[in-house]
């Protein structure tokens, strides 16, 4: 299905409600906000979210695991709430507010949940832990309850090869305690 | 993936012509409505699913939750599942659809998934999912791998001898045991589907899974008022404590008044090739003492039709001790 022939645009966008964004193969000209400045490109209606961001844009904190949105990686916020940015065609999301872990903060000025996990050695490897902070710092404002086991239930959706857990929990404790970091057991 | 046209709806009526030019409404459909995507992408990836046109609507006006005059709710096609899960109305008057959902996928795709999305899902089959392998829900006429193959995970209810494929949702477990309405408009105008005769089963064609034709947008559901006294609940068993789809899980809507159970409606989840409403069970439990006896007459019944496959065996027993356990959960709060 490579030919572009067979496709036509589905209605004219002056005559009808259903705008053409794309037409077959060409790419789709989209403009995205991420951590509060403006992108423009020229894309493939199948580049997701986290292709445009590290392929297109160099934002290369958010990471690609397992691209079919089981491994949490890829997390990012969109108006204010984590997605996987790996099920997400970035073509969809002109006009939305799209925050990545470039956007949370620098090395020079941590989010508190990153000095947190800094502080409880919450990471071995690393490559989750840009989607375990995402997914940490959307967390803090959601409807989870003051437990561990709650926190657990919230974070299930971040996969961490390396066994971190217990000390992911305890970044994540101290930041909504408001208590010192200290590593768990 | 094979590429695709990408169009952004802005109005329902153009969003319909433009679907209904589909040969179906269903698996293989050239044009397809996308909303959160965490299903349909996942497929194109895998190139299961491989459509020509695809319709973006999640910025049409179908994204609220209002309650009804009669007590019921109305809840739009594009609503997340996490607003749904966490409405007050729904944690009040519906605890088993919000149990439901908070018991399936993760914060970040139940953030992504609508309402409608989730009626829709597609099964978790390995075999359906692997475009390498026989399957004749992807490809009418090749066969069914998981019959031989590993089925451990696969339906025990409703199945035929070209289809064991598990409806994977949890809301929708919860959405039959609260009798929602699914509210679908198409070419022909409006009409309104009980979610028993939405999802259909596999039959000889286990290619087309719901009632739905070319253009149907489906743009609500309602869930009736809850009956006064009753209790809800959503129970839920699998291989790990979160993140994981249900091997059996029971959903129940029950009534008690001086120790007897007044109304009972009852779906499993996990075991069948459809959300799994149990009139069967229902019908050991009107008008019954709640008791330990009669819960497990209940499970008894829904799982008389069982036939498991050469791994799924343990299901029987699994889907019956849930739906005790659950019974005997929501008489207790009762």
């Amino acid at each position: 299905m490579d030919s572009k022939s067979d496709l036509e645009p589905v209605v004219s966008a002056a005559e009808s409600g259903t705008a053409p964004t794309t037409a077959g193969n060409d790419s789709v000209h989209v403009k995205l906000k991420i951590n509060g400045k403006d992108y423009a490109l020229d894309i493939d209606p199948r580049v997701t979210l986290l292709d445009a961001l590290r392929e297109r844009l160099q934002l290369t904190g958010s990471k690609k695991g397992c691209d079919h949105g089981q491994c949490g990686a890829c997390t990012v916020h969109i108006n204010g709430r984590r997605v996987n940015s790996c099920l997400c065609f970035a073509a969809m999301h002109e006009g939305d507010e799209i925050t990545t872990l470039e956007g949370i903060g620098q090395p020079e000025n941590l989010h508190p949940v990153q000095a947190a996990f800094v502080a409880c050695d919450a990471y071995q490897c690393g490559y989750c832990t840009p989607g375990q902070i995402m997914s940490a710092v959307a967390l803090l404002k959601e409807p989870c309850g003051p437990d561990d086991a709650e926190v657990k239930e919230f974070m299930s959706g971040n996969i961490c090869r390396c066994g971190a857990y217990p000390n992911i929990v305890a970044a994540i404790q101290s930041v909504r305690q408001n208590v010192k970091p200290q590593k768990a057991g | 993936m094979k590429t695709f046209q990408l169009t952004r709806a802005t109005d329902s009526a153009q969003a319909i012509a433009t679907a209904a030019k589909a040969t179906t409404a269903q698996q293989g459909a050239e044009i397809r409505f996308i909303g959160g995507g965490t299903t349909l992408i996942d497929l194109m990836k895998l190139n299961v699913e491989q459509p020509q046109k695809l319709v973006d609507i999640n910025r049409l006006p179908l994204d609220k939750i209002e309650a009804l005059p009669d007590g019921g709710l109305t809840i739009g096609a594009v609503v997340r599942n996490s607003d749904l899960a966490y409405h007050p109305l729904v944690r009040k008057n519906y605890a088993v659809l919000s149990e439901a959902i908070l018991s399936g996928a993760s914060a970040q795709l139940r953030n992504m998934a609508t309402t409608a999305g989730n009626l829709l899902q597609r099964t978790r089959c390995m075999y359906f999912r692997a475009t390498d392998m026989p399957c004749n829900k992807r490809e009418p006429g090749t066969g069914c791998a998981a019959m031989t193959g590993v089925n451990r995970s696969l339906a025990i209810l409703g199945t035929s001898e070209h289809c064991i494929a598990t409806n994977p949702s949890d809301m929708n477990v919860a959405m039959a045991a609260l009798e929602a309405t699914i509210h679908v408009r198409g070419t022909k105008g409006e009409r309104s589907i009980p979610i028993a005769d939405f999802h259909v089963l596999p039959g000889k064609t286990p290619q087309r899974e719901t009632v739905l034709e070319p253009g149907d947008l489906i743009t609500h559901v309602t869930l009736p008022p809850p009956p006064p006294g009753s209790h809800s609940l959503y129970l839920k068993l699998r291989d790990r404590a979160s993140y994981e789809f249900a091997l059996a899980s029971a959903a129940v809507v029950v009534t008690v008044a001086y120790g007897k159970i007044t109304r009972a409606r009852i779906a499993l989840g996990g075991v069948g090739t459809k959300p799994w409403r149990s009139t069967e069970a229902e019908g050991e439990l009107t008008d019954q003492p709640a008791t330990q006896a009669v819960f497990q007459k209940a499970a008894d019944a829904a799982l008389r039709g069982a036939k498991p496959q050469s791994q799924n065996g343990f299901k029987v027993e699994l889907a019956k001790r849930c739906l005790v356990h659950a019974l005997k959960f929501a008489t207790q709060t009762a």
